[in-house]
């Protein structure tokens, strides 16, 4: 990408990404870069190179300003793995959207998602999470967390907010868990997403004849007051929606409460007050900052940032996981506190894209650590910490199992 | 009402700019709410009670979209 300033590129600096110190601190070179250089030149996989930017504050400015584009369609956008195609005839979507098409976008599904809305589908999540742990609490022990909460409890809750039906639950659980699980052998997984989307295309096909109480019923009707019905957009909406909720929130299950338990007297002091769980929260997304690399740019215009030039058709990489530990705005950044209390952490983005399913994921992740921790009161890893593999390499930080014991 | 500094505060709400994130809700729903249809700010107080300034600013401050702002009573147009 653009021609090469050795002046300004750091030749000490190693290739993006980075690959975390511990499974809970991030790179060592995000305070380094922080410190001394908080918007540096950075190479990436492929030969091209990258503006990380590292201080919460500049992160926060990145996404903030309609100069740095989110379409991964564009060549120039930074592709952090080596390879790894443009696809330029992806449908569009939201994710990827710029002004100002992304306002009428999301002003058209955000609807689904306010927090009066989310806390209306709380005993249905209620009872989702009491099942899966009902299944956990059956199973042989020592059992796999992942597969018996982290991933079933968000991909049912996407089958309740999308209105699949109650007989359709097992083939939709299995397939987006197929889809994510690393076990799964490339074919199957292919044939996993492939199911899925067709299931999803037949699933938008029978709200068109019969709209019913739910996300997709509703956007039918709303798009049948103004015109034609988008299929295709909406199973495409489908599909982010499970893209981006499944994994994330599974990942955060898992992460979340290894966390806790590794830090026992925090996990006290919530198992003792149900008050506390909202901000622990908060203070795990921040320490977790799983999708750090999902809040990249591209520069379509010349934009100064912290004091540097970024020019038109350069990319840039807003680092989530060193903007929510910078020393500036979180005292103590690397002390895992969960009466904390700092809500401005950058784990689900900031400005136009900041996360849709945001307040969705919240509840979530309330509802299976309270109810978790209260039925399981000596829950405990069957392995050590250091034992468990981490997502070391994957784009959205988390674990492929979590062996537990009770 | 009166700011513990003497001033009486006003919110103000640029729909235009709204993600509907619901950060502002989550702060304080007795300040703010969203609209059922496109999840955008509806605001639920005009003046801030002086209780309530520190969680005003915090929502400001929360805002993905930078749409909301406190100003001075006086100044408010
Ligand atoms: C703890 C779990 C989650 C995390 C950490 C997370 C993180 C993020 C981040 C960082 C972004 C911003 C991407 C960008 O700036 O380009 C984002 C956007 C998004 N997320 Fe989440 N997410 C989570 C859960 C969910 C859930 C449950 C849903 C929906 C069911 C969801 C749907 C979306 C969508 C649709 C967008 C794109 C919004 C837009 O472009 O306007 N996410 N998420
Ligand atoms: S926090 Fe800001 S963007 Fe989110 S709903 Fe409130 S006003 Fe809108």
């Amino acid at each position: 990408m653009g021609d090469p300033v050795t002046d300004v590129t750091t030749q000490s600096t190693p290739v993006f990404p980075l690959p975390r110190t511990c499974p809970f601190a991030p790179p060592a070179e995000y305070d380094r870069l922080r410190a001394t250089e908080p918007v540096a030149r950075v190479p990436l996989p492929n030969g091209d190179w990258a503006w990380a930017v590292s201080r919460h504050e500049d992160v926060r400015s990145v996404l903030t300003d309609s100069r740095f584009s989110s379409d991964r369609t564009n060549p120039l956008f930074p592709r952090l793995v080596k390879g790894e195609r443009v696809s330029t005839d992806a449908a569009p979507s939201l994710i990827n959207m710029d002004p100002p098409e992304h306002g009428p976008a999301r002003r058209a599904v955000v609807g689904e998602f306010t927090v009066k809305r989310m806390q209306a589908m709380r005993p249905r999540i209620q009872q989702i999470v009491d099942g899966c742990l009902d299944d956990l609490l059956a199973a042989p022990r020592p059992a796999d967390l992942v597969r018996h909460v982290s991933l079933p409890v968000p991909s049912l809750v996407i089958c309740e907010l999308l209105g699949v039906s109650y007989a359709d639950h097992d083939f939709f659980q299995s397939r987006t868990s197929l889809m994510i699980a690393r076990a799964t052998p490339h074919e199957e997984r292919m044939q996993a997403f492939g199911e899925l989307n067709d299931f999803l295309g037949t699933l938008v096909t029978a709200k068109e004849a019969a709209p019913g109480d739910d996300l997709l019923g509703r956007q039918i009707l709303r798009q049948r007051e103004t015109g034609e019905v988008d299929h295709a957009g909406l199973v495409s909406l489908a599909f982010l929606l499970l893209v981006a909720g499944h994994e994330t929130t599974a990942n955060m299950i898992s992460l979340g409460t290894v966390l806790l338990l590794e830090n026992p007297g925090q996990l006290d002091r919530l198992r003792r007050d149900p008050e506390r769980t909202l901000p622990a929260v908060e203070e795990l997304l921040r320490y977790c900052t799983i999708a750090d690399l999902a809040t990249s740019r591209v520069a379509v215009a010349d934009v100064e940032v912290g004091g540097v030039l970024i020019r038109a058709g350069e990319g840039v990489l807003a680092l989530g996981n060193a903007a929510n530990r910078d020393p500036e705005v979180f005292a103590e950044p690397h002390e895992f506190d969960i009466d904390r209390g700092a809500r401005h952490h950058v784990a689900f983005g900031y400005g136009i894209h900041q996360c849709l399913g945001q307040n969705l994921a919240r509840l979530e992740l309330q509802v299976v650590f309270d109810t978790l921790f209260r039925r399981f009161p000596g829950l405990r890893l069957a392995v050590p910490m250091a034992e468990l593999p981490f997502k070391d390499d994957a784009f959205v930080y988390g674990l492929h199992e979590v062996p537990v014991t009770w | 009402m009166v700011s513990a500094g003497g001033v009486a505060m006003r919110l103000v709400a640029d729909v235009t700019r709204c993600v509907g994130a619901g950060q502002c809700v989550l702060t304080d729903a007795a300040m703010f709410d969203q609209d059922d249809a496109d999840g955008t700010v509806v605001l639920r107080v005009d003046t801030v009670p002086a209780a309530a300034q520190a969680a005003a600013a915090e929502a400001v401050a929360l805002c993905p979209g930078q749409a909301l702002a406190l100003v001075p009573e006086e100044r408010a147009p």
